[in-house]
């Protein structure tokens, strides 16, 4: 029998019973990998060797039964530095550079008895809503191996659906965990900006880069967040809050949750089969007594326009280290340091992330600033007065994650506005720092999963739990692919 | 038509802060290590760093700005300065741009006549350190002063000459020093400054189009860059010639200025707040804090030196360019008795020592309580100031106390009329002729006399006891 079918909580409850043991599902998720990746190409690094000695290291020595991962593996978008491991960010600009430290996700992790057991792909540096803009190939979205899984965390979201990841960490900076986690039916959340230490994740726009957990249920969410959230001395954004168990807060018993929906950024347009899910789900909800009352987000509508000019004018400075100086690609021939560094990132960095970086670096010009990058973070400032406005009204938005199901493979790599736009109701929520949720609300006749997104106040985790908590078990998708 | 233009210069000054950790992580800021021992993930700018802000830069750059006069923000911004260079290894530099920490403030200048305008103060990281081996053909970094508090200090175009210029460093310099935050060395780096001078018809507002001089590391290369500069850009001046913008570099062993960049390759530092950190806010204890902590600032000390002892304004200034000095000379001024000559001792003796031995005062070995002792045995009449000297000498050499080397060498200088009338009754014996000459009118001979007991005394004679005594015995003589 496959452990590796069953979700991570389920799993550490069963081993801590003493059912199985973490070898037992080292073995199974190795077996399942072997077995599945070559289809999907989840994984940029797995780290076999690594998994079955700490497991059988684990399982004889007992250590694992008072941990909160109980020696079970979780898997990492190749993003997070790991000590000793490559971190490449699915760029060839990264090439041999290995990680003298951990990410402070990965210290927390550790310290609860997890097994770190692979880096998953992703779009290069996180720049992408696909996972086709990664120097190691694109992966394939298990439920239908022509689709993109969604990215930029598809690696990670593709693991966790092909059941070859029991969990992972994705990152989001526009919707990287949430839109991956929805094409792929599983659950996927971002937390609120500064609920999780950024140190150790390779910054693609620091302003709104966010890393969160990808799982088959809310529960598994709410049990790996609880292990990496809280303060910490080395990321000066990050934010001192009272940390509660997330999972004990899903049993919790509540006043009627009232759900907003902001029509005006629905309006923005979406595929017909994503609008009747949603709908379903709102009928679903209603029956369910929680009112859904209307919202309004008017200023959303400039969200991808005022994202992508905040995050490639970040993305241009946070990427300029990688130069060929001191680690890395270096190119092969040069006369002079000018030419050293352009060629080396000429050859190192893919189409898309050139892109960005010129992008941003046009908007930070002089005499370009304040047209650009100045007005962005005014429209900023208003995209987060709608949101607390909203709020007034209710505990929760809902909104589909993506206007979309999964596309199919190289359907909009020749159009980059065009994939922009499946960012379009994830976005927002970066740009306000709010923390968010993508859990599965339905699948296309097409076999292709659906999700919706419940977005909270700051710092309310809690509150997005429990209604995704509901809304799971009202709509009674659990899961993921099996390819 | 040389006076036709006056210069109008401003300064860029760099100075390193003496905290003991780096302006962004936790490593050393020290010195003298292996190169790139004393980095980290952060200072490295590897993927995944994240900087956090140096609590005790802060609280030494708001102290700057409390005894600069300035206001300081309750909330400024970090931002980035973006440049590809090796010798950076995020390719930003993080400082403050539109919102710096400190603004408006001054330092005076001149005996306090004249203000020279600080117009910002602000906290920045400093960059790595390039190596270039000409025989490998290849450059290297060395990143142990990456991520070094830095405080920037530019100054309103308030100055009027080179020797202003280097005047304003040297206070600035103590006012550092005296607030122990920089060590302001300018020959290792620690504290360096960057010129901007330009030319205008004297008396009237316009300016002329200025030009920045980098790499000036003494008082003495700041005055010489700007004295060649200035006389350069008179000289084009004069020709009807436009100066134009550029970046120099000052060549101290050539004396001369070499162009480092003109105006076309000018930088687009594409400035925008450092995501990576919170707007860096100031609390009214903070401020409270470096305020209770500011010392007694040179120009404050200095008035109070003329006032208390009594010395003149210039002896004043040279003694409290240091607070080391400063604080000598206090001691030995207190326990001497003797205010006036504690300060001819300390500019005199005491500075030529140190020069001379390039030593500072925690290594000098007569301590201030030690030279009080010496000048009050010239009080005391113990010894002549001749004499002192050589004990002061004598001091320097061995550590020993004053008494102890007096007593030693019978130095005590001979008072007792009875000793001296022995000595001068020799000395005139031996002088018939001289002796003679006197009596018959030739007074000035009496110095040549006193000359002569004193080289019989080995320099211990009283000098105005002797001189007392030889008229009365000469008189005597006269009656014989």
């Amino acid at each position: 029998m496959g452990l590796n079918q069953f979700g991570l909580s389920e799993l550490v409850a069963m081993v801590k019973k003493g059912e199985v043991s973490p070898l037992d599902v080292a073995n199974d998720l190795f077996s399942a990998v072997d077995a599945v990746e070559p289809k999907i190409r989840a994984y940029i690094e797995f780290y076999a060797e690594d998994l079955l000695d700490e497991a059988k290291r684990l399982t004889n020595s007992g250590e694992y039964k008072s941990t909160r991962f109980a020696g079970l593996p979780i898997v990492l978008k190749d993003n997070i530095t790991v000590k000793g491991k490559r971190t490449t960010c699915g760029s060839r600009i990264l090439a041999g550079y290995v990680s003298p430290y951990d990410a402070t996700v990965v210290g927390h992790l550790k310290r609860d008895g997890a097994i770190i057991a692979g880096k998953t792909n992703l779009d290069e540096f996180g720049m992408g809503s696909s996972t086709e803009n990664s120097a190691f190939g694109a992966t394939r979205n298990p439920w239908n191996l022509d689709c993109v899984p969604g990215g930029s965390s598809g690696g990670s979201a593709a693991a966790v659906a092909a059941q070859t990841a029991l969990a992972a960490l994705g990152s989001d900076t526009g919707g990287s965990i949430r839109q991956p986690a929805g094409f792929c039916g599983v659950v996927g959340m971002k937390p609120t900006y500064g609920r999780v230490s950024r140190y150790g994740l390779v910054a693609f726009a620091s302003s709104l880069d966010q890393i969160g957990p990808i799982t088959r249920s809310v529960r598994d969410c709410a049990l790996v967040l609880s292990s990496i959230c809280g303060r910490d001395p080395r990321d000066a954004t990050s934010l001192q809050s009272p940390l509660p168990e997330f999972e004990g807060a899903l049993e919790k018993r509540r006043e009627k949750l009232t759900i907003g929906v902001p029509w005006d950024l629905l309006d923005l347009g979406m595929d017909p089969l994503v609008e009747a899910n949603f709908k379903t789900v709102i009928d679903a909800l209603e029956r369910c007594n929680v009112s859904v009352v209307d919202a309004t987000l008017p200023n959303s509508k400039h969200a991808i326009a005022c994202y992508y000019t905040i995050a490639n004018a970040e993305a241009s400075s946070n990427l300029a280290r990688y130069d060929g100086v001191r680690y890395g690609h270096r190119t092969g021939t040069y006369d002079d340091l000018f030419t050293m560094y352009t060629r080396t990132r000429d050859e190192g960095f893919g189409e898309e992330v050139k892109r960005r970086i010129l992008l941003g670096t046009y908007v930070l010009s002089a005499g370009y600033y304040d047209a650009y990058y100045a007005k962005a973070q005014r429209v900023r400032s208003l995209v987060i007065a709608d949101f607390n406005a909203s709020f007034d009204r209710c505990d929760l938005i809902m909104v589909p994650t993506s206007p979309s199901p999964a596309f199919r493979l190289g359907e909009k790599t020749d159009d980059p506005l065009l994939m922009y736009l499946s960012d379009v109701f994830t976005i927002p929520v970066n740009l306000a720092g709010l923390p968010a949720i993508s859990i599965p609300s339905g699948v296309t006749d097409q076999r292709l999963p659906m999700g919706v997104q419940l977005i909270g106040r700051p710092l309310d985790e809690e509150t997005v739990l429990r209604g995704a908590a509901d809304l799971e078990k009202m709509i009674g998708f659990h899961g993921g692919a099996v390819v | 038509m040389t006076s036709e233009y006056e210069p109008v210069i401003g300064l860029e000054i760099h100075a390193q802060l003496l905290t003991r950790s780096k302006m962004f992580c936790a490593c050393p800021a020290s010195y003298g290590a292996a190169p790139n021992t004393l980095v980290c993930p952060v200072c490295l700018g590897l993927p995944g760093a994240l900087p956090v802000a140096n609590e005790t830069a802060v609280e030494f750059a708001v102290t700057m700005g409390l005894a600069t006069d300035c206001t300081i923000a309750r909330r400024s911004v970090f931002a980035r300065k973006n440049y590809f260079y090796p010798d950076c290894p995020k390719n930003y530099q993080i400082t403050q741009y539109d919102a710096p920490l400190c603004t408006g403030g001054h330092i005076r200048i001149d005996g306090n006549d004249k203000k020279i305008r600080i117009k910002r103060i602000h906290l920045e990281e400093d960059a790595g350190k390039l190596v270039h081996s000409d025989e490998e053909n290849s450059s290297y970094v060395d990143m142990n002063r990456v991520g070094i508090p830095l405080i920037e200090i530019v100054t309103e175009p308030d100055l009027r000459s080179p020797a202003e210029a280097s005047l304003f460093m040297q206070k600035l310099r103590a006012i550092l020093r005296y607030l122990e935050i920089c060590d302001g060395n300018m020959e290792e780096g620690s504290l360096r400054c960057d010129v901007n001078v330009s030319l205008r018809k004297t008396g009237t507002g316009k300016h002329g189009v200025n030009t920045e001089i980098k790499n000036l590391n003494s008082f003495k290369a700041i005055e010489q860059a700007l004295d060649y500069e200035v006389e350069r850009q008179k000289a084009l001046l004069g020709q009807g010639l436009a100066v134009s913008h550029a970046t120099l570099l000052w060549d101290d062993a050539a004396g001369e200025c070499r162009v480092m960049r003109s105006k076309e390759e000018a930088h687009d530092y594409r400035y925008f707040p450092e995501p990576d950190l919170r707007v860096l806010e100031v609390s009214d204890t903070l401020i409270e804090r470096a305020r209770a902590s500011l010392p007694e600032l040179p120009a404050a000390k200095e008035k109070r030196f003329v006032g208390d002892f009594g010395i003149p304004a210039y002896d004043a200034q040279l003694l409290t360019a240091t607070k080391e000095i400063s604080d000598y000379y206090e001691i030995v001024a207190r326990e001497s008795g003797n205010p006036k000559a504690a300060s001819n001792w300390v500019m005199g003796e005491v500075l030529r020592e140190l020069n001379e031995r390039k030593i500072e005062i925690p290594m000098f070995e007569i301590t201030p309580e030690r030279l009080a002792r010496l000048i009050r045995e010239v009080e005391k009449g113990t010894i002549n100031i001749p004499t002192a000297k050589s004990v002061f000498k004598e001091m320097a050499k061995t550590g020993h106390d004053p008494e102890v080397i007096i007593a030693g060498k019978g130095l005590e200088q001979i008072g007792d009329e009875a000793e001296l009338d022995e000595i001068i009754g020799k000395v005139l014996d031996n002088h018939p002729s001289e002796v003679a000459m006197y009596l018959a009118g030739k007074v000035t001979l009496l110095k040549f006399l006193v000359g002569q007991v004193m080289k019989a005394s080995k320099g211990k004679a009283h000098p105005q006891k002797t001189t007392d005594r030889l008229k009365t015995l000469l008189e005597e003589r006269r009656d014989d």
